[in-house]
């Protein structure tokens, strides 16, 4: 599936190259200490502030994952915006961002230890930091493997200079430098994906044809190879948000029911990573001020809302161009090696026309893949009837797997409707998505690391040029270390998987600890530390207990017993991060009853919500407090949710 | 913090937009290079709207300066 590019193509891309370095550049004179580096220096406007809090999740998972999502599970895939992040978002700039930013804390895990102990606070900024690393190397391998397939650029090559264009301007603006390029990364990732919408909808003869195709779809999946045999849906399980969901499990693609679905992701995941996630909080605290602080999620949930159309509906075009075999288009198929291609192409050459099941077993092993068996048998009885050019056999054999690489829906797309300047702008849009992802990670992990870790337990009273030079050598070091994840993750897939799954039990029960500590008083270090733990214990317990159906145990779950099987991965994530949740919840709290305070009411003022002075917002017309702009945010996502019903 | 982020992406969405603009007029007989975009020449259309998103930034900043 290689593109090539034309001299107008390179020529966008570098001059975006030569932007955000030019940026980096232009702020480096204003690096004047460690906090201007690291925090910014609390001094940026609210809609640069919201559109980078948004572009830093804007990362390789949103815009191909949704993407594949969008082609797998439909307009349900809105349920990732309209139910698991808006609501979230609205409740970090009401009610948390007070306490972020109004305790001057410099870090997500410095609250910790303002509003707990020290214990807290190390747990949570030593996984925060690995984690970091490890999701900027993930990302950063997809992007070199994605340039290697599609440019044929080197693997290595992708990775380094990728990773140096982000290092040099993080390293000379700090995170001023990170939030100013995730503003302009923004703009490049809509304005380079739009005319892709648009085009797919045009040539699937706009959003009614469209839907009316997926229906048809819906009904016979397998005949698609979107579901396995004998599997079939309501016809509206690719265009409807809630209609598949209350069917249960079994009624929709996700195989998700709706109460995991709104207290799994809804509340406990959502609210889990949009309020506790230093890395998009990061940026709501380098604004200028309180408002503009609590203003930030809700500059950026506007936006958030409107995505689905530029991230969900090119998966829903790609399987309503598959359903037109007069459209020229499948969504694409998982790699598969040349030489087996070339293996492939001498057993149709010598398959015999009048044995079809051989044929089409022989053809499977040699690619290694599933394949589309009356597809087989037509491109052996033509090749028997008339010997074709090898080319011709290849594409008759890409065209005949039965598997989908559904990650791979937006550049094909890209390459489906792009002439040379919009490639290389659509391009653009992609590298700009990937090193938004990776400067957000990083600026992310050089705070932490150096105020969290470094000045709390290594180097306590040093001068701030120290931290500031500090902070720079951490910057170069995080950059260094995501490389070595993304080698990591290309030579250990399983191993990679693992790793995510502890992190997804160290996520899990996490909002329990800011809940409690925010909005109840009494909540105590011992009782926050015991409890996370006691929560990560029960993720991880519940993950070895259950399982998702059609997973052998291992890796996947159910390595102790299989105590529950789910219909999907997706439902047996939600329930887990429900049931950590819970734990964590309930010792917590009953822990914090059974300890003694450390901290009194005076210590906890500005932390807790019932001790901290109500914000009155008396100073701004009413249309433009935290508290109406967010509830118009809830009103306008219930109307998008029954739009789609 | 210093800079006006307005000016940079303006003034690189402009030339984007020229360089785009430019490219589907001088292209725009080719009718072979626009088959894959359905036959509209979306570099032409395309490049305007980047010009008129970059022009807009480069204005709003201007503005905001003049404004101090």
């Amino acid at each position: 599936m290689q593109i090539q590019l034309q001299w107008i193509d390179y020529t966008i891309l570098l001059l975006y190259t030569g932007f955000v370095i030019g940026i980096g550049f232009a702020l480096a004179r204003y690096m004047k200490s460690s906090s201007d580096f690291l925090t910014s220096g609390r001094s940026i406007p609210t809609w640069v502030t919201g559109l980078a809090f948004i572009s830093a999740n804007l990362g390789a998972l949103e815009l191909v994952g949704m993407a594949a999502s969008g082609a797998k599970y439909g307009i349900a895939t809105s349920h990732f915006y309209w139910v698991g992040a808006i609501p979230a978002m609205v409740f970090l700039a009401v009610f948390m961002m007070p306490f972020y930013y109004g305790s001057k804390a410099r870090s997500v895990p410095e609250y910790l230890k303002m509003r707990f102990d020290e214990r807290v606070r190390a747990l949570n900024s030593i996984a925060f930091a690995v984690m970091t690393l490890f999701a900027s190397g993930i990302s950063m391998n997809a992007l070199a493997k994605l340039m290697n397939q599609l440019l044929g650029w080197d693997y290595n090559l992708a990775l380094w200079v990728c990773s140096i264009v982000v290092l040099l301007y993080v390293l000379k603006g700090g995170l001023t430098s990170a939030i100013y390029t995730e503003v302009l990364q923004f703009f490049m990732i809509v304005l380079g994906f739009a005319p892709v919408v648009y085009l797919g909808l045009k040539d699937v003869g706009g959003w009614d044809a469209m839907n009316a195709t997926l229906q048809g779809v819906a009904v016979n999946p397998a005949a698609l190879n979107l579901a396995e045999p004998g599997i079939t849906y309501g016809a509206n399980a690719w265009t409807s948000a809630w209609g598949p969901l209350l069917g249960g499990p079994t009624a929709n693609p996700m195989g998700v029911d709706w109460f995991a679905m709104i207290f799994g992701l809804g509340f406990v995941l959502s609210f889990g990573y949009w309020c506790t996630n230093f890395l998009v909080v990061q940026r709501a605290m380098a604004a200028k001020n309180m408002t503009a602080a609590r203003n930030t999620p809700l500059v950026a949930a506007v936006p958030k809302m409107i995505f689905p159309i530029l991230v969900i509906v090119p998966g829903m075009i790609a399987v309503a161009l598959t359903a037109n075999p007069g459209k020229n288009y499948r969504i694409p198929p998982p790699v598969v090696a040349e030489a087996a291609y070339v293996h492939a192409v001498a057993v149709v050459k010598s398959a015999q026309p009048a044995d079809p099941a051989a044929a089409v077993k022989a053809v499977g092993a040699a690619l290694g893949k599933k394949v589309n068996g009356d597809k087989v048998t037509a491109l052996v009885a033509a090749q028997a009837a008339a010997p074709m050019p090898d080319a011709q056999i290849k594409e008759g054999l890409y065209n005949s797997i039965a598997e989908y690489d559904y990650d791979g829906v937006i550049l094909s797309l890209v390459k489906k409707y792009c002439p040379p300047g919009l490639l290389g702008l659509a391009l653009t849009a992609l590298l700009a998505s990937f090193m938004s992802g990776m400067a957000g990670n990083v600026t992310a992990f050089n705070t932490v690391f150096t105020y969290d870790l470094y000045q709390a337990y290594f180097a306590k009273d040093k001068s701030d040029a120290h931290y500031m030079t500090m902070g720079r050598v951490i910057t170069v070091v995080g950059i260094l270390l995501s490389i070595g994840c993304a080698y990591f993750a290309s030579m250990y897939n399983n191993a990679m998987d693992i790793i995510q799954l502890v992190f997804g039990f160290v996520n899990a029960p996490l909002f329990a600890t800011f809940l409690l500590g925010m909005f109840w008083k009494r909540t105590t270090g011992t009782g926050a530390f015991l409890g996370l733990f006691g929560g990560i214990g029960t993720s991880a317990m519940f993950h070895a207990l259950t399982i998702a159906s059609g997973n052998a145990p291992g890796v996947k779950g159910g390595y102790l017993g299989v105590a529950h099987s789910f219909p999907s991965e997706m439902a047996q994530n939600f329930w887990l991060a429900a049931f950590a949740f819970i734990a964590c919840f309930v010792l917590t709290a009953g822990i914090s009853l059974a300890t003694a305070r450390t901290k009194t009411d005076d210590e906890l003022k500005g932390l807790v919500y019932s001790l901290t002075p109500k914000i009155k917002d008396t100073d701004q017309a009413w249309y433009q407090r935290p508290a109406v702009i967010g509830s118009v945010l809830l009103v306008c996502c219930v109307i998008l949710n029954i739009l789609f019903w | 913090m210093g800079l006006d982020i307005r000016y940079p992406i303006g003034l690189m969405f402009s030339l984007i937009g020229i360089l785009v603009t430019v490219y589907g007029l001088v292209t725009g007989s080719n009718k072979a290079l626009y088959e894959r975009s359905l036959g509209i020449n979306i570099n032409f259309i395309w490049g305007i709207v980047l010009l008129i998103f970059g022009a807009w930034m480069l204005f709003m900043a201007i503005r905001a300066k003049k404004q101090g």
